[in-house]
């Protein structure tokens, strides 16, 4: 049986942990309100653009912008921006991609995606590492435009972009979406497509929105995945602290138990002991 | 067409939604000129200038200041999504005149260099439509 000192001293252990998990709560607390702010406020720009461009797309000839090119998926990419769920994600449609006889590689963005890919020895194109603590947008702008090119180069055939988004505090969710080729705006059926007038022309409205779309959707899923991050980690140092909190109750009782077991042992002692004075 | 209609007006930076509103006139700074919205325009789609966007709601105007980016016309909807935009209430005049210094001074040193010298003139010019901006606030 453990003796009371070993008790106390874990008692003590424990709140020391729980110290610790507390204040990783408040840190990632502290981040999450400012990365979901950040998060939220980009959201509206990044999807009136994925409109606006859907609904280009549409009314848009193929030819127009290498962007908008349909090509037959031989090759394809996916951006990884990593917090563990969404590894077996993108892990998922490799495999699914190599059914099918696509070849894919990957991008990926933050250590926990690189360590992972590089252990089961994924085609890596690139990494970024060490970025997201201190989340900038020209590290999108960076990754659009290679993006940007290797599509234009027709190296690859199809982009797509795996992220977390940020739900709320409680929920976050592994997404996957296609960043390239554009999709273009579903309609109803019957919906004439009316074509827009173009100024300056059509050529230059693409060039100048298209790259500038890329980097949008990037930086919109690195945000996001940045908010799920720490959502995640509070939800996880709250949780620590919680156990820690129990785990110190349930040691207290058995500390007051086994001191209440030595008193009484001395008392019985004592009795005993004027008993056989007697 | 009815001029009575409305259009619904949504400005978008990627920092945050600058005007979600049902206007009845816009007029803004295209690539190609300024141009203006009203109700039922054909759908259109350009670039956009640094300079000013007005737009009328109950008759009484409004402006902002923006920097690069587009707008997309559709039926009675209008996306301008820019870098910034600035209402004019909320410009700062001390900040822009001081940009305003900062950037001819630029200009003049610059010079030679032909990058320094056309990043020198965009903040001119960025600094001069706050001012403008700023101005019709009062």
């Amino acid at each position: 049986m453990a003796t009371l000192r070993d008790i106390r001293r874990r008692i003590g252990s424990v709140k020391n942990t729980q110290t610790i998990t507390r204040a990783m709560q408040m840190v990632a607390a502290a981040k999450l309100r400012r990365a979901q702010e950040n998060a939220l406020k980009a959201r509206p720009y990044a999807e009136k653009m994925g409109e606006v461009l859907s609904s280009l797309a549409l009314r848009t000839q193929g030819d127009a912008h290498p962007l908008l090119e349909r090509r037959e998926a031989k090759r394809a990419r996916i951006i990884v921006i990593s917090a563990e769920r969404g590894l077996s994600k993108a892990e998922g449609i490799v495999k699914e991609n190599k059914k099918r006889s696509i070849e894919t590689s990957l991008v990926a963005v933050g250590i926990k995606g690189r360590d992972y890919f590089k252990r089961r020895k994924y085609d890596r194109y690139k990494e970024y590492i060490d970025v997201l603590g201190d989340l900038k947008y020209s590290l999108a702008s960076d990754i659009g435009r290679d993006m940007v090119e290797s599509y234009g180069d027709k190296a690859v055939d199809e982009i797509g972009l795996v992220y977390t988004k940020f739900r709320s505090t409680m929920r976050q969710e592994v997404v996957a979406e296609t960043l390239l080729p554009i999709k273009p705006m579903e309609t109803e059926p019957g919906e004439s497509v009316i074509d827009y007038i173009y100024e300056p022309d059509e050529e230059r409205i693409l060039k100048e929105i298209l790259p500038r779309y890329v980097e949008v959707q990037i930086f919109k899923a690195l945000l996001e995945s940045v908010a799920s991050e720490y959502a995640a980690r509070m939800m996880a140092m709250e949780a620590a602290t919680k156990n820690a909190g129990e785990l110190i109750e349930s040691l207290t009782l058995s500390y007051n138990k086994a001191r209440q077991a030595t008193i009484t042992k001395e008392m019985l002692d004592i009795v005993g002991g004027s008993e056989a004075l007697k | 067409m009815s001029v009575e209609g409305k259009i619904f007006l949504d400005i978008v930076t990627p920092e945050k939604s600058v005007i979600k509103e049902e206007v009845s006139e816009i007029t803004a700074p295209g690539e190609e000129g300024e141009f203006g919205v009203l109700p039922g325009h054909t759908p259109f789609i350009t670039t956009l200038k640094i300079g000013e966007i007005k737009y009328r709601k109950n008759g009484s105007p409004s402006y902002l200041a923006v920097n690069w980016g587009f707008a997309e016309v559709t039926g009675n909807r209008v996306y301008i999504l820019v870098e910034t935009a600035e209402k004019a209430e909320q410009i700062d005049l001390k900040r822009a005149e001081a940009a305003r210094a900062r950037a001819e001074e630029r200009i003049k040193k610059a010079g030679k260099e032909e990058i320094d010298y056309a990043r020198a003139q965009a903040a001119l010019s960025r600094a001069l439509v706050r001012l403008q901006v700023a101005s019709r606030a009062r």
